[in-house]
């Protein structure tokens, strides 16, 4: 919303200045976005009269033209702009004018003719992108006066952020009912008086859609001149306010509702058939709006129609054909309360958001459409003649929106605010604001002005108050209230304890889009339970992730990209399913890295990462849960990951996730080209932390057996350590595997592995007799178990 | 002078002259050993008259133990010499870089919520959450938003299949909370959300962190109180605080708060005002007796602030080079 400072300032005038002015409407809540001056800085331009204009002797495209720029010489000036004609009058920048951009007019010699000055074209005073030719300024405008002056372009465009509710201020004379409010000062309302009829023309209206239209006012204006222009204060205040000069009549109609907040819309009368009827549409019912779209209509869309077929949507579009021409001699004005319900979201639906619809959809005053046509007819009058019909208004008081008093209390008042107003302050700033007040018991009844929408209930009008009053008024009051503990859960391990542990060991927080592309979902995920977003960004971020790895792959890529060489990212959030009706969210903790085990550095050569790096990492972050122990890994295979390094990880046998290394395939696919490891597991899931429960410590010593066995390949060392954990019995308190060996001295199909028993009790000093009948088992067990041998 | 006294002044030189333990070795064999120079005088005593023997003896023995203690305290200078000199020669160059890993680090919004997060616990907020996914009950019919009204066209909001939606604001989980809990309440609701909206100061994901207090005798003087207070915990200076009136369904009066810059501008940093009646009706509280606040704050713009960053879309690029600045 544009609004020009004069014009708001015709309304009400506060002593203050541009920035004080917006200031106060901000603190007022109607936010100012910017201030612009409505015309760029410039010096000696006059207004001058074409005296003749000829073709330039040695240009074909250039105009030689005398001007009389009140200077006392006629002066001789070659324009460059096709408008330029005898009798015109138009902006002179004299010699010696400064225009905006630093421009200098001197005396210069264009194709060997002499010229004094420079006729301007709007984009050349900084009025506007205009640039087709030189400004065309009324015939009235005085010779020689300064073009600044008599323009009133010491003016600015007070740009505003209007919030929903706030549909009353898209207008000129909403605002100043605010700045006036603020400085309790009172409206200068321009006179509008009723035109009285000059014919008896009247149109037929027929409203048949009286909930949706409960007023419908229409007048005929019969005969203008169709050559008749918009006056120059007319289109200055229709170009502040960020709208273009059209053609006279729709001129009006945008002035209008710029003034006062009406929409109107303005019918050609001879192309309009038999009468107007208000109408909801038929099922399919076509228009062609005045963009040429052809729209297709439901039966909840309100029009306005003639006998024949549908002219508008109410109070969004107007249709082709229907409207004014330059040949339009007969014009019959409509101003129309549409109910808010009745076109809610329907300009969406058409893909519009028109002046109008942007007015109806937050509320027009209910009670304002006579009054808008009368302003519109005699402005109409005045600038293009024609004589006017009867006023008539269609309304139905059923339908009309009752403006229901509410209650005020100024026990809430203070409640609410946390501060005493004094009862004289609130009525008067509900008076000044339009409210009609009704003292009761402790307060007021309040009735809102028709042109508010917004108030229905007491909270409204303590906002008002508090608005008027001045927010920063209202003191800061710590709030006393009553303490709660806080719920500390250890039965869970915090997320921000994954973080420290990951970030210790070098890892960095990647923070990646929820959504990502369909495809790269589907490879990572499988099919089925893909949750899609019907209306995605683009095609890259289409359904909601199942997976966190494909965004920690991109970013991991890119990094490499850049020049990193070793790169480890997690991420913590969410996994999303669709269940049928239903959608699911899991908490997920997700690693991806690349690179050397450790930054490189003088100490290790550079080694790369291996599977059982990043378990480690894994098995780090889980370790304050206390469930190390009931951790497991099982050799599992999954699209993305390498066959033969990848493995389901387990908790209880449950499974909580995957690790393993990025298939090569995949690595190619996403042009990551280096080796990349993964895990990824459910934080819910895994990261149930186990409350300490304390066991008595052994006075005696511990003792340590190592043995050396040889078994199959295809025996694990989960297998292994099983076997062991049960043969040993309740004596281990460790088993160590520090070595795995394969080579020479090793058949190949085996592998050679060195595990450490260290065995205690606690009521006794265990002997070499203890030692050597659990090894006695452990051997026995792993043999009969994994064909194990005991190495000498 | 004696036989012993020169001896002994002898040795004292000697021993003081020994510049290694193996030569103060040689002169303690030389002077101490079975074959050394006291211990042949103590053999010798038998020669003296038996009455002088006693006192003779007695003064070699003095003067053994004196020697004695010269070789000692000798031999640990010259041990703790050579030590020192030994070490010395292993000295390692101090400056050499450090082993093992280097941590990485906290992505800065995270950075930033723990922030956010502990100034309004120590407050006494409980952090709560709720689901990203969400339905159009939650996210704006409970919260006051009309159908179709205009205030929803604010919220750009991506839908899934059902009348589903990502979430576009975290103020569901209020909703959520008050239904499960009841009231008082005290909380705050970090979290992402979603707008159907990408350009160069948006991106179609970001993070707010919402906040709600409802119990007897909330005001909204009490609101300016709190969120003033955070602000200048938050950015651990004096900051002027500028409430203007705004607009959102679910408050009622509502707030957009600036904060006034290095610059001398104001800066809008979050939207607050008190729970509107109706969403208290909503979720069975009454007005009557509850009133409550409620704010909103977007993490990525308070982080922005606090830390110079002045490309919203370098939170979402992962770009090594931009995380570690954080670390």
């Amino acid at each position: 919303m544009n609004i020009s400072e004069q014009w708001l300032r015709e309304w009400v005038n506060p002593d203050t200045d541009t920035e004080g002015l917006a200031h106060q409407l901000t603190m007022a809540g109607l936010e100012v976005d910017s201030i612009e001056p409505v015309a760029g800085e410039f010096s000696k331009v006059v207004i001058g009269k074409v005296l003749s204009a000829e073709p330039h002797p040695d240009a074909d495209k250039l105009t030689l033209c005398q001007v009389d720029a009140g200077t006392g010489d006629t002066l001789q000036i070659i324009c460059g702009a096709a408008n330029a004609r005898k009798d015109m009058k138009a902006a002179v920048a004299l010699v010696g004018a400064r225009l905006p951009g630093g421009v200098k007019i001197g005396a210069a010699k264009i194709r060997g003719v002499r010229s004094q000055g420079m006729l301007c074209s709007a984009r050349e005073l900084g009025l506007g992108d205009e640039h087709e030719g030189v400004l065309d300024l009324d015939p009235s405008a005085p010779v020689g006066e300064c073009f600044r002056e008599w323009m009133k372009l010491d003016d600015h465009v007070i740009k505003f952020d209007l919030t929903p509710n706030r549909g009353d201020c898209f207008c000129v004379a909403g605002v100043a009912r605010d700045v006036a409010a603020i400085n309790r000062l009172p409206l200068n309302e321009p006179e509008i008086n009723d035109v009285p009829a000059q014919s008896k023309i009247v149109f037929p209206v027929d409203v048949i859609a009286k909930d949706a239209c409960p007023s419908f006012s229409s007048r005929v204006v019969s005969g203008i001149r169709p050559d008749a222009r918009t006056p120059m204060w007319m289109c200055e205040k229709l170009r502040r306010s960020g709208l273009r000069p059209i053609h006279p009549v729709v001129d009006v109609t945008n002035f209008v509702m710029l003034e006062l907040g009406q929409p109107l819309h303005a019918f050609d009368l001879d192309i309009v058939q038999g009468g107007i009827r208000v109408r909801y549409a038929e099922k399919n019912e076509k228009l062609t709006l005045l963009d040429g779209r052809i729209v297709s209509l439901d039966t909840d869309v309100v029009l306005v129609a003639d006998h024949q077929r549908p002219l508008a949507i109410a109070g969004i579009m107007g249709g082709e054909n229907s409207g004014v021409t330059e040949q339009t001699r007969n014009v019959l004005f409509e101003a129309a309360y549409w109910s808010p319900m009745a076109l809610a979201g329907r300009a969406r639906r058409f893909g519009l958001h028109t002046d109008a619809s942007l007015r109806f959809e937050r509320g027009v005053d209910p009670w304002l459409q006579q009054k808008a046509i009368q302003r519109a007819t005699a402005l109409l009058i005045d600038i293009a003649g024609g004589e006017a019909g009867p006023l008539s208004t269609e309304r139905s008081d059923k339908h009309m929106p009752a403006r229901e008093p509410v209650r005020l209390r100024v026990q809430r008042i203070d409640r609410v605010l946390g501060m005493e107003m004094a009862p004289d302050e609130v009525a008067d700033i509900l008076r000044a604001l339009g409210m009609s007040l009704d003292e009761t018991e402790g307060g007021w009844m309040v009735t809102p002005p028709g042109h508010r929408f917004d108030i229905s209930i007491e909270e409204d009008l303590i906002e008002e108050v508090a608005r008027i009053y001045g927010y920063d008024r209202i003191p800061e009051t710590p709030p006393t209230t009553v303490m709660h503990m806080p719920k500390v859960t250890e039965g869970k391990v915090a997320e921000s304890r994954i973080r420290s542990a990951l970030v210790e060991r070098g890892y960095q927080e990647a923070m990646t889009y929820s959504f990502i592309s369909a495809d790269l979902d589907r490879q990572f995920a499988g099919d089925g339970d893909q949750a899609e977003l019907i209306n995605p960004i683009s095609e890259e971020l289409a359904v909601m992730r199942r997976s966190l790895w494909p965004g920690l792959l991109e970013a991991l890529r890119n990094n490499l990209s850049r020049q990193q060489e070793r790169v480890r990212l997690f991420e913590i959030g969410m996994r999303y399913y669709s269940q049928k009706t239903d959608f699911k969210e899991i908490n997920t903790l997700s690693i991806a890295i690349s690179g050397s085990r450790l930054p490189e550095q003088w100490g290790s050569a550079a080694e790369p990462v291996d599977l059982f790096d990043i378990k480690s990492d894994l098995e780090a972050v889980l370790r304050p849960t206390g469930n190390l122990s009931s951790l497991n890994y099982r050799a599992e295979e999954n699209p993305v990951l390498c066959p033969g390094q990848s493995a389901r990880v387990l908790l209880d046998d449950e499974p909580i996730g995957w690790l393993g290394a990025l298939h090569p395939q995949i690595v190619q696919q996403m042009g990551i080209d280096r080796d990349a490891w993964l895990f990824e597991v459910d934080i819910d899931a895994a990261f149930t932390a186990k409350i300490p429960e304390f066991k008595g410590i052994s006075r005696y010593p511990s003792i340590r057996r190592d043995i050396s066995i040889l078994v199959p390949e295809s025996v694990s060392i989960a297998e292994i350590r099983e076997t062991v954990r049960l043969a040993a019995g309740e004596l281990l308190s460790e088993l160590l595997i520090f070595d795995i060996y394969r080579g020479t001295g090793v058949d190949s199909g085996l592998k050679s592995v060195a595990l450490g028993l260290i065995l205690q009790e606690y009521s006794r000093t265990l002997t070499d007799i203890d030692g050597d009948a659990v090894i006695q088992a452990v051997v026995g067990k792993l043999q009969k178990s994994h064909q194990a041998k005991l190495r000498e | 002078m004696t036989d012993l006294e020169q001896l002994k002044t002898t040795a004292e030189q000697e021993i003081a002259a020994s510049d290694s333990v193996r030569a103060l070795d040689e002169v303690r064999v030389r002077l101490l050993g079975k074959k050394g120079e006291l211990t042949r005088q103590l053999k010798q005593l038998g020669q003296l008259p038996a009455d002088q023997r006693p006192a003779a003896g007695q003064q070699i023995n003095l003067a053994k133990k004196i020697l004695a203690d010269l070789i000692d305290t000798r031999r640990e200078q010259l041990e703790s010499a050579d030590l020192h000199s030994r070490l010395i020669a292993e000295a390692v160059d101090v400056t050499q870089p450090a082993r093992g890993e280097q941590p990485g680090g906290l992505h800065p919004v995270t950075r930033t919520m723990q922030r956010i997060e502990a100034i309004f616990s120590g407050a006494g907020f409980a952090v709560h959450t709720g689901p990203e996914i969400e339905n159009d009950e939650y996210n704006f019919g409970a919260l006051n938003f009309p159908d179709d009204h205009p205030a929803r066209a604010m919220h750009d909001t991506f839908y899934l299949e059902g009348g589903m939606l990502l979430r576009t604001h975290t103020s569901p989980v209020q909703i959520r909370a008050m239904q499960a809990h009841g009231t008082p309440i005290k909380l705050i609701a970090p979290g992402r959300v979603y707008r159907c909206d990408s350009d160069q100061t948006h991106t179609p994901m970001f993070h707010q962190v919402e906040g709600l207090l409802v119990d007897q005798g909330i005001s909204f003087a009490n609101l300016k109180a709190v969120l003033h207070d955070f602000v200048e915990r938050f950015f651990e200076r004096k900051v002027r605080l500028r409430f203007r009136p705004s607009y959102f369904p679910f408050t009622e009066p509502s707030a957009e708060v600036d904060i006034e810059w290095q610059n001398g501008g104001w800066l809008e940093i979050l939207g607050c005002g008190m729970v509107h009646p109706q969403v208290l009706k909503n979720v069975g509280v009454d007005p009557e007796k509850y009133t409550g606040y409620a704010f909103g704050m977007g993490v990525e713009r308070l982080a922005m602030l606090r830390y110079g960053v002045d490309d919203l879309r370098m939170f979402f690029e992962n770009d090594l080079r931009f995380l570690r600045q954080f670390n």
